[in-house]
């Protein structure tokens, strides 16, 4: 079992704190100046996404997470399972509905996405920043109607509802941008 | 983060040259309140043979060998110069002031570089309060900040709901938890870890503010002031969640002195910490007597982050730790 010092901790280590893996993205050295030095440190639980602050003695130590990201395809849907494969070493993991999360909005086959493996089991799937999809359902939209703030609801080939100009057509494949979840542009090709 | 080690190549200071200019501008205006005040300039030594007995530092140890010693002899960097300027004062040199470098091994942060500057003056027949009035239109005048308050430990405290002087165990102890703080091994550490993470953050964020009569057991060198509920006569100042300063009405009492000295020799052996010897010189210095004084120790490079406006040491450092 690795442990990390509370010394060594730092930013992106990834530690196991009541039993969850967890990322640091946050230290700080505190030392009152007659009093005894501690380590605060912010830490997301990877499971949660929750971001909790800590503080340990310089002399406490914490255990190490087995936890990997990396890039896999999007492979396809069975039901709960969502199946991504390594494309360099062809293998293939099951992620639960819990793990993809909100990313469900944003995978289409084939896709490359980054995957956190705790334990060798998936835990949390992250999509590209930017991705494109066709959409699939629309009002046609009426020119010069600013009501809507120049607006309108498009439903995408994932079941993803994101906000469009009014100009965007049924069949258009447009970038979103899958951190805010807003549209972006017309795709390019 | 100051603490990130670049290549070893990387010749650059870290500081800008505004910063260096505003340095030189804030050690010189120090130079002049002290010169109006006819407070006298002193050095005393960086190395000294008696290491640092407090129980949170740690001093760097070197050995020196030469003429008279070619067997090697033990000699640590200073952590303060406090008992060296005491020895001073028991000398009759009067009100003195002193800007040296002192060296804490395993203080590394964004508010802590393990070399640091400090400024720290004494003031023979002044009081903790008279003191921290002066402490008060130092700071003012450097960064043009208003006039300090004063909450008593006591009063800071009360924002975790504990009295400071009288806590209770089990709450206090609940309280840690509350806050996701390490479980304490003295009530001092566990009132200091709340008064870190609660208490801190709350405090100088208008204007500078003292905080004054410590509980007795975070005396460290301050006299006490017995009575139905004793205190020590110890102060620190915070501004925009800094601790800036530390001062006290100093013990004079050599045989208290002696009794706290063996008090940290003993918690340094309990917790297998390297073991030191009190500096003789120093208690020789107290036994022979000190005048009646208040004290303070101020660190020059928190003044200049909170002048620049900067919350990372390094950028007052030509040459921070991590590169140095």
């Amino acid at each position: 079992m690795a442990t990390y010092g509370a010394n060594q901790l730092r930013n992106g280590l990834k530690i196991l704190l009541d039993g969850a893996p967890c990322s640091i993205v946050e230290t700080e050295f505190v030392k009152p100046g007659k009093g005894q030095a501690f380590t605060r440190i912010r830490y997301k639980n990877l499971r949660t996404g929750r971001v909790v602050e800590r503080t340990f003695k310089s002399v406490e130590s914490v255990e190490a997470a087995d936890v990997v990201e990396t890039d896999m395809q999007f492979l396809y849907r069975d039901g709960d399972d969502w199946n991504f494969m390594d494309p360099v070493t062809y293998e293939q993991v099951a992620a639960t509905a819990a793990a993809v999360g909100e990313a469900a909005s944003w995978l289409k086959d084939e896709e490359i996405c980054s995957v956190t493996l705790f334990n060798s089991e998936p835990i949390l799937v992250t999509p590209p920043n930017f991705v494109n999809l066709e959409i699939t359902e629309t009002d046609p939209g009426v020119k010069g109607d600013t009501s809507s703030g120049g607006q309108k609801p498009a439903t995408l080939e994932t079941g993803a509802v994101v906000r469009v100009p009014l100009f965007v057509q049924i069949g258009e494949v447009i970038k979103i941008d899958t951190r805010s979840g807003e549209y972006v542009s017309r795709a390019k090709d | 983060m100051s603490t990130s080690r670049g290549p070893r190549t990387d010749w650059r200071p870290n500081a800008s040259l505004e910063a260096a200019k505003a340095r030189a501008q804030l050690l010189a205006s120090v130079r002049d309140f002290f010169r109006e005040r006819q407070v006298l300039e002193v050095e005393t030594p960086l190395l000294g043979a008696a290491p640092v007995t407090d129980v949170h530092l740690d001093s760097f140890a070197t050995t020196y060998s030469g003429p008279g010693e070619t067997d090697g002899l033990p000699y640590y960097l200073s952590t303060s110069p406090e008992l060296a300027m005491k020895r001073l004062l028991a000398a009759d040199f009067g009100p003195i002031f002193q800007i040296c470098k002192a060296f804490r091994n395993g203080e590394s942060g964004r508010s802590h570089n393990p070399e640091f500057t400090i400024l720290e003056w004494y003031r023979p027949g002044w009081d903790h309060h008279t003191l921290m009035d002066e402490v008060g239109e130092l700071v003012s005048a450097v960064l043009a900040s208003p006039k300090p308050d004063r909450v008593t430990y006591a009063e800071a405290f009360v924002a975790t709901g504990i009295d400071a002087h009288d806590p209770d165990e089990d709450v206090l102890a609940a309280a840690l938890a509350q806050w996701r703080l390490p479980a304490a091994e003295t009530t001092a550490e566990a009132t200091q870890a709340l008064f870190a993470r609660v208490v801190e953050p709350t405090l100088g964020s208008k204007r500078p503010t003292f905080v004054y009569d410590f509980p007795v057991d975070q005396a460290a060198m301050a006299r006490l002031r017995t009575g139905e509920r004793p205190i020590a006569e110890r102060f620190e100042l915070y501004f925009r969640g800094q601790e800036l300063a530390n001062g006290f009405c100093e013990l004079c009492d050599a045989d208290e002195q002696r009794r706290r000295f063996e008090a940290d020799v003993e918690e340094r052996e309990r917790r297998g910490l390297p073991a030191v010897q009190p500096d003789q010189r120093f208690l020789a210095a107290l036994t022979a007597g000190l005048p009646a004084c208040s004290g303070v120790a101020l660190g020059i490079d928190r003044l200049l982050m909170l002048a620049l406006g900067s919350d990372d040491i390094g950028q007052t450092l030509t040459f921070p730790f991590s590169r140095a």
